[in-house]
């Protein structure tokens, strides 16, 4: 019998992602610092933001216009200071809430997300939490999605609930928990985009290293089992203060007509978001193997191990060259980018087909209402 | 032992302690920021536009030795600014990326590539790995540096003011002045509560208890921030505020001013050619 040497296999794939989970679940931060993200996604991320900052500085100028500046200062302030708390969980784990959730249920999304984005350029400037070009970026997660979703899901849950009903802690905390979560998801799809499309000729990433497979469950995992619970829980219980407490603070949104306004164009809004979302993520169909099932082409069938290609297929799949073949742009050289700009051109080109539509129909019905009021006449 | 000797700190002590840093820190780089040097005397605008440009440099460089160039242009902005070096590296390298250090280690391992050093038990480290980690590390903390000098070297409303040379709108501005005047003001009533609540304590709280404490202050302060955006706002108007706010421009380019501002643009022209 041969002497076997005896050596350590370590099962290198999943003790380096445990790894990986580990040093997040330490740290369990939320604010990019520069350096993870390269200056284009920086700008993208800008670019994403700057319509949500429009609407808001919109809503603003809805209400009284000069009552809002010392609010929005105060929310800031409020939300900075919240982000010092050290909240305490069951099991002896500590961490601090973004107060996100917190700040769209009092003040509405559109404006908590102009009220939090400044608390983050105050950080981003003074207090180097967050980069300076990554403000965009941590704009988008953390004063964009956190409280638009954070406020979606409070208000489809308490909705026609009364003030003071349990009903609206529970929709506080369900909405907190999810923004947040949803806010580390988008985290997870910046930094795993980064080695996708930014590395040196040999393959050696420029920015955040690693890939989405990676960089999505190292942010999600981790906060939705501590940070997120943690900014759940404080928004349930800071609401559940202000309905024993201050009631009049909770009565701030609805007074200025958010609430019946939310059964038309908010709804829209969330829909645009919603596909806004899902351009973004349609980079992660690069990540599966081969072609949707059906969609083969011609020389696919063959691979396929088809013995014979039906000959009007033959015949007719030269027929339709599309303009953005297989979804490349092929002087961009990149295939995530070309995707999202292929999704988007998508989009857009649905968007005014349909805005065209629409305008037709709406015509026609302000005819028909023009006829009616004649008739009336 | 019973549970009032807890190992760790309450929640009110952690909460207390990094109030109690925050305040500290800013404080510290007013100090600085008073202190005769070469970024104290650069037009606090030009400082906003130098400082994108290196950041920009920085991060655009597909080179590693440009990014340490950089890094070593930040330590010489910082030794002619009298910020003390001790304090500056400390800041960067222990506080900093000690987040992004945990987070770069396994990068060294799980980058495919040829092995650069073989450790025992089987793992290897690979010179992409490597590469890689050296990348991010360097990138953050010479980003970070950068960010700081400014920081330390500017008073915070001169700073404020200076982002209009972004072409930020004035209301902007003002509420991020407003915002930073009103979080000192929100940090000390937070200090306040804490350090009361602390005083009257017998024995350390359970973990609900605390959470309770945790919620009932954050809602007392959205109370006050709630009340004090009010009469903040019945003051302004007291005082003659039409909607838009009106400042002294101090600002005027200095010779110094020039030749800093050219030497800030040659250098990272070249750093970005080099970077490429």
């Amino acid at each position: 019998m041969s002497f076997k040497p005896f050596r350590l296999r370590i099962p290198k794939g999943p003790a380096l992602y445990y790894l990986v989970f580990a040093a997040w679940l330490v740290t369990t931060a939320m604010h990019i610092p520069d350096g993870y993200l390269s200056p284009v996604t920086s700008a993208i991320m800008f670019v994403l933001v700057l319509p949500f900052w429009a609407l808001g500085v919109q809503k603003l100028r809805q209400k009284a216009n000069a009552r809002n500046i010392p609010l929005i200062a105060l929310f800031a302030a409020l939300s900075f200071v919240i982000m010092m708390f050290n909240v305490p969980l069951p099991g002896g784990t500590t961490g601090h809430a973004v107060g996100g959730a917190l700040a769209a249920i009092v003040l509405g999304p559109e404006i908590a997300s102009i009220a939090i984005s400044t608390a983050l350029a105050i950080q981003a400037i003074f207090f180097g939490d967050g980069g300076i070009l990554a403000f965009g970026a941590n704009s988008f997660n953390m004063a964009v999605v956190l409280p638009y979703i954070s406020y979606a899901i409070y208000q489809a849950i308490s909705r026609n609930a009364p003030l003071v009903s349990r009903r609206r802690i529970f929709a506080a905390g369900l909405g907190g928990w999810t923004g947040l979560t949803t806010a580390a998801f988008f985290a997870g799809v910046e930094f795993g985009i980064q080695p996708i499309l930014f590395h040196t000729a040999n393959g050696t990433p420029l920015y955040a290293p690693y890939p989405l497979a990676v960089a999505i469950p190292a942010m999600v995992v981790p906060h939705a089992l501590i940070a997120s619970v943690i900014e759940g829980v404080v928004t349930a219980l800071v609401l559940a203060y202000l309905q024993r407490a201050n009631q009049p603070a909770l009565e701030m949104v609805q007074k200025t007509g958010h609430v019946a306004e939310a059964a038309g164009p908010v709804r829209l809004r969330t829909l645009w978001f919603a596909l806004g979302v899902l351009v973004m993520a349609t980079p992660l169909g690069l990540l599966a193997p081969g072609t949707a099932w059906g969609e083969w082409g011609a020389t696919e069938l063959a691979s396929l191990g088809l013995g014979f290609i039906p000959e009007g297929l033959a015949r007719l799949s030269g027929l339709w060259g599309a303009p953005l073949r297989d979804y490349d742009l092929p002087a961009l050289g990149n295939a995530s980018l070309a995707y999202v700009l292929s999704a988007l051109l998508g989009v857009a080109v649905i968007a005014i087909v349909f805005w065209l539509f629409g305008m037709l129909v709406q015509r026609r019905a302000l005819a028909g209402v023009k006829v009616r009021k004649k008739l009336h006449e | 032992m019973n549970k009032v000797h807890s190992r760790r700190a309450g929640f009110i002590e952690r909460t207390l302690i990094e109030i109690n840093s925050t305040l500290e820190q800013s404080v510290f780089a007013e100090s600085i920021a008073r202190r005769d040097g070469l970024l104290q005397s650069i037009d606090a605008r030009l400082k906003v536009l130098t400082t994108l440009l290196l950041l920009l440099a920085i991060n655009l460089s597909h080179s590693l030795a440009v990014l340490a160039g950089l890094y070593g242009l930040a330590l010489l902005l910082a030794i002619l600014s009298a910020v003390p070096a001790g304090f500056f590296i400390k800041r960067v390298w222990l506080f900093i990326p000690f987040f992004t250090g945990i987070v770069v280690l396994p990068v060294f391992f799980i980058t495919p590539g040829p092995a650069l050093v073989h450790l025992p038990l089987g793992v290897v480290i690979t010179q992409t790995g490597a590469q890689a980690a050296l990348f991010l590390l360097l990138r953050v903390a010479t980003s970070v540096s950068m960010a700081i000098l400014l920081v330390l070297c500017t008073s915070w409303n001169t700073l404020l003011k200076a982002l209009g040379v972004l072409r930020l709108p004035g209301v902007v501005i003002l509420i991020l002045e407003m915002t930073y005047r009103y979080i000192h003001l929100l940090l000390h009533t937070a200090n306040d509560m804490f350090l009361s609540r602390q005083s009257r304590l017998i024995r350390r709280p359970s973990g609900a208890e605390e959470r309770r404490m945790a919620a009932a202050n954050a809602g007392v302060l959205l109370g006050k921030s709630l009340q004090v955006s009010h009469d903040v706002y019945l003051s302004m108007q007291s005082r003659g505020f039409r909607g838009y706010p009106r400042t002294l421009d101090r600002f005027r380019l200095q010779k110094l001013d020039l030749w800093y501002g050219a030497a800030i643009l040659a250098l990272a022209i070249v750093a970005i050619w080099l970077g490429r």
